[in-house]
């Protein structure tokens, strides 16, 4: 029975692999990018983040929140708190009501969540042409493909669309977004933001150092996350040989 | 029921009052017996039960600090993973605990499957392992909304919908499902308190289920009866330690997804908050439900799919009757064996078609695979319990034994070559 | 869990190799379970977030002598009292030995005008009166708690009722002249 068990399993893993490949970006196929986070060990590279950070607050956030990272989160990529205070206080948020009764504006603490750039989804869609950009919080895990798919469509713009491809009034073509149109105009290009580590800012580079920030910001519990799976399994391979070595004393006297 | 052998004073005082002591003891202890043959096969009912324990436990941790509001849900949810200290941990033990407990179950029916443990004196039995299956469904699609992403917001729509279907009556009940004119506000509620209550009613039908057990007594790889003390050893020792290391082995499965691919069984849609207006370009329902949505989407009438789907399981409670055969192991039918694998196959291709989208030749194949289903349990089943012809069975189990030393051959389905080194 | 696996057949040496195995399997075992419930009990204490928000600013500007204000802080009310100048030599009098939960006015405050205390009864837990001009002080001018009738002095110590400890100060810092910040 184990060997065609295994045989029926393994079909429908690759069944399943089939599936979800020719479901990722309605059809394109995202190819594979390699990142630090990856693999058993993976961990973020935390200068890559903090260059990251900077290409989102000079250029993304100009249109995309990240509603669900708090300020003091920073300090997790290596930002010193003071630091954070200071990028906290840029924004304002409302608070109170005071004494008096009234809401007033106060500058943001870390202890609050990024403000994002427009005050509700009605006022993003008109401020960008009925488009709603999306919040980045959770974007590297909302879309198939996730970093490698976000890493593409940063760079997968095309100055024109390809022949018979009907690009509509105010649309960009992306090869990797879902049905190509895409309501955001290209962003990258080299040297956009200088960055404080000196790093050269090319294309590639920006789209690697967004893609990574953003995967922090989707996954800050990664790096905890492996290495506490690796003491885990390591613990469970030790009680399981034990158990293992338990049943076949135990057993060693049944005839069965 | 025996007294206790213990010389421990507490202990007999205790069992004197209550007798739970020796009560456990009958139940999953050194007094209750067990065929001697159990093959690896039958570690998944006891898997089954502690994945049952891990979910409840991580989901009351869990609603501790979620809030069932169409407006904080996603964000609560977001809270658990970044906020709250390992919450991301819990919530994804429970996230891959939900698709663990499938993996567990479904092998768990398909080995009740393949060795006739539905066949009497297990009828009631194998139905309320159905009635378990059913209410888990229920309580994985209610816990799926709660997190209020798109694919649960949609998902909710689409499966309370299919009560629609019903004459007369379909419209009322959707309403009444909702609480309202569409999926919102009431239905999280509700959902989360139904989500919230279905495990312990669970808990109660497996309480059920192992009590029928102990009537009938577990099946085993011959499937023939156990006849004497010779094919008899206590569960414990004997299957808690196997039961343990089976554990072992399963929870470095389950920890590896739960670690490393904790997303990998879920869609990315769900991580986009739910919203009304817009349905996600393709819509599809979680891994263990797939099978069945392909058979709702291949019949062409919207009544008719519902209840086909709903007869895809109903059709095995029937199957005391409409397996004709005289023996229960598959492993003494040379005919019924194959068919039984093409069975498994036609289930998984059944589960592909439904995560592939509406259109051909998905549904062609869909619909094949779907009368194929229907064909096996209805039609072939009782045919081949008619036409073939059986195996001699052994004696008995410990006369199985004694030959399989000798001549290993019949027992080649019994995972035991590693015991046996 | 396998604790009690005694059905042994077979030689004595086999027997006691096993029972080493089965008491170091099940110790391996135990930790584990043990390690196991852990992060489900930590889950159950403050999150990052809720930490975050531990600290209050207060301005003290607008609070007049011989007024009192609340304020929030982690979910319970601070008191601020700007004390009178006969209100500090009261507290400041007091011989502290004879004190249930013996401190010194000086111990207490930053400085001697204002009084900053929790204002969470130290017996079980009620918000005691006196912060409002019309509310009972007590005997000793300072606190009264109505559930079970502690008094407390003008320095928020106890002096009698059923509460063993003074009112608990937080820890606070004077940031600028006029303001401070809890936690």
């Amino acid at each position: 029975m184990m060997r065609k068990f295994i045989l029926t399993a393994a079909a429908a893993l690759g069944l399943s692999l089939v599936a979800t490949s020719a479901q990722a970006a309605g059809g394109v196929k995202v190819p594979d990018e390699s990142w630090t986070w990856e693999g058993l060990f993976g961990y973020y590279d935390k200068a890559q983040l903090q260059r990251g950070f900077q290409v989102y607050h000079d250029v993304c956030a100009n249109c995309h929140g990240l509603k669900l990272v708090a300020y003091r989160n920073l300090t997790d990529i290596g930002l010193g708190e003071d630091q954070v205070k200071a990028i906290a206080a840029e924004k304002e948020v409302e608070d109170g009501p005071d004494d008096a009764g009234d809401m007033f504006m106060r500058p943001a603490m870390p202890s609050d969540r990024f403000v994002s750039p427009f005050p509700n989804d009605n006022a993003a869609r008109f401020a960008n042409g009925g488009a709603l950009p999306p919040d980045l919080s959770l974007i590297n895990k909302a879309r198939m493909g996730g970093p490698d798919y976000v890493y593409h469509l940063m760079l997968g713009f095309k100055d024109e669309a390809p022949e018979g491809f009907e690009l509509p009034d105010g649309k960009y073509y992306n090869e990797y977004f879902p049905g190509h149109a895409i309501s955001m105009p290209p962003q990258l290009m080299e040297g956009l933001v200088e960055y404080a580590d000196g790093t050269e800012a090319s294309e590639e580079q920006l789209a690697r150092d967004i893609t990574a920030f953003l995967n922090w910001a989707a996954e800050p519990e990664l790096e905890a996350r492996k290495s506490l799976g690796i003491k885990v399994m390591l613990f469970l391979l030790v009680l399981t040989a034990m158990l293992y070595a338990l049943k076949r004393k135990i057993w060693a006297d049944v005839e069965h | 029921m025996s007294e206790l052998n213990t010389n421990n004073p507490a202990l007999k005082w205790l069992e004197a009052r209550l007798p739970i002591v020796s009560f456990v003891d009958h139940s999953l202890g050194s007094k209750y017996p067990a065929p001697k043959n159990l093959s690896y096969w039958w570690n998944f009912g006891s898997l089954a039960g502690i994945v049952l324990v891990i979910m409840i436990l991580s989901g009351v941790f869990l609603a501790m600090n979620y809030t069932a509001h169409v407006d904080y849900a996603f964000n609560s949810v977001e809270r658990i993973m970044r906020d709250v200290n390992y919450g991301w941990l819990i919530r994804y033990i429970h996230m891959n605990g939900a698709s663990m407990f499938f993996i567990v179950v479904y092998i768990h029916i398909f080995r009740g499957l393949y060795y006739g443990s539905y066949k009497p004196p297990r009828e009631v039995l194998w139905w309320l392992g159905l009635v378990i299956m059913l209410l888990m469904m229920a309580t994985a699609f209610m816990g799926y909304v709660l997190p209020w992403g798109q694919m649960s917001f949609w998902g909710a729509t689409v499966i309370t919908n299919l009560f629609s279907a019903f004459p007369v009556v379909g419209d009322y009940i959707v309403t009444l499902l909702w609480g309202g004119f569409s999926v919102d506000n009431p239905t999280l509620n509700r959902f989360f308190a139904l989500h919230f209550l279905l495990p312990f009613v669970l808990v109660g039908v497996v309480i059920l289920h192992i009590w029928a057990l102990h009537q009938a007594k577990s099946n085993n790889p011959l499937g023939i009866d156990m006849k004497g003390p010779n094919d008899a050893i206590p569960f414990h020792p004997y299957y808690t330690i196997k039961d343990l290391y089976g554990l072992g082995v399963f929870m470095m499965f389950f920890m590896f997804f739960v670690f490393w691919a904790p997303n990998y069984m879920g869609h990315p849609d769900n991580y986009i908050p739910a919203d009304p207006m817009v349905t996600p370009a393709h819509i599809v329902p979680e891994w263990y439900f797939l099978p069945f949505y392909a058979i709702l989407r291949a019949v062409p009438d919207k009544l008719g799919g519902v209840l086909l789907m709903f007869a895809a399981i109903l059709v095995l409670a029937a199957l005391p009757w409409l397996d004709t055969s005289k023996v229960r192991s598959a492993a003494f039918r040379p005919i019924y064996k194959w068919f039984f694998w093409l069975f498994a196959v036609d289930a998984v291709v059944l589960g592909y078609i439904g995560a592939m989208p509406a259109e051909e030749p998905y549904v062609t194949i869909g619909q094949i695979a779907t009368a194929y289903y229907f064909f096996h349990w209805i039609v072939l089943l009782p045919l081949i319990g008619w036409f073939e012809k059986p195996r001699p069975l052994p004696e008995s189990i410990s006369a199985a034994a004694r030959k399989g030393k000798a001549e290993p051959a019949p027992l080649t389905n019994n995972l035991g070559t590693t015991e046996k080194a | 869990m396998a604790d009690t696996a005694h059905t042994a057949h077979g030689s004595s040496e086999g027997e006691s190799r096993r029972d080493f195995l089965l008491y170091a399997t099940t110790a391996v075992g135990v930790v584990g379970a043990g390690l196991a419930v852990w992060p489900f009990i930590h889950s159950m204490n403050p999150a990052a977030d809720v930490l975050a928000l531990s600290s209050t600013e207060v301005d003290l500007s607008p609070v007049a002598e011989g007024q009192a204000i609340t304020v929030t802080w982690r979910g319970k009310p601070v008191f601020v009292r700007h004390r009178t100048a006969e209100e500090i030599e009261m507290a400041r009098s007091t011989d502290v030995s004879e004190l249930r939960d013996p401190q010194t006015d000086e111990e207490r405050v930053k400085k001697p005008e204002w009084l900053i205390a929790i204002g969470i009864c130290t017996h079980l837990g009620c918000v005691p009166l006196g912060q409002k001009p019309g509310e009972p002080k007590g005997e000793f001018g300072g606190y009264f708690c109505p559930c079970h009738g502690s008094h407390y002095d003008t320095s928020g110590r106890i002096r009698k009722g059923p509460a063993p400890l003074n009112l608990p100060v937080p820890g606070y810092e004077f940031i600028e002249d006029q303001r401070i910040v809890i936690g």
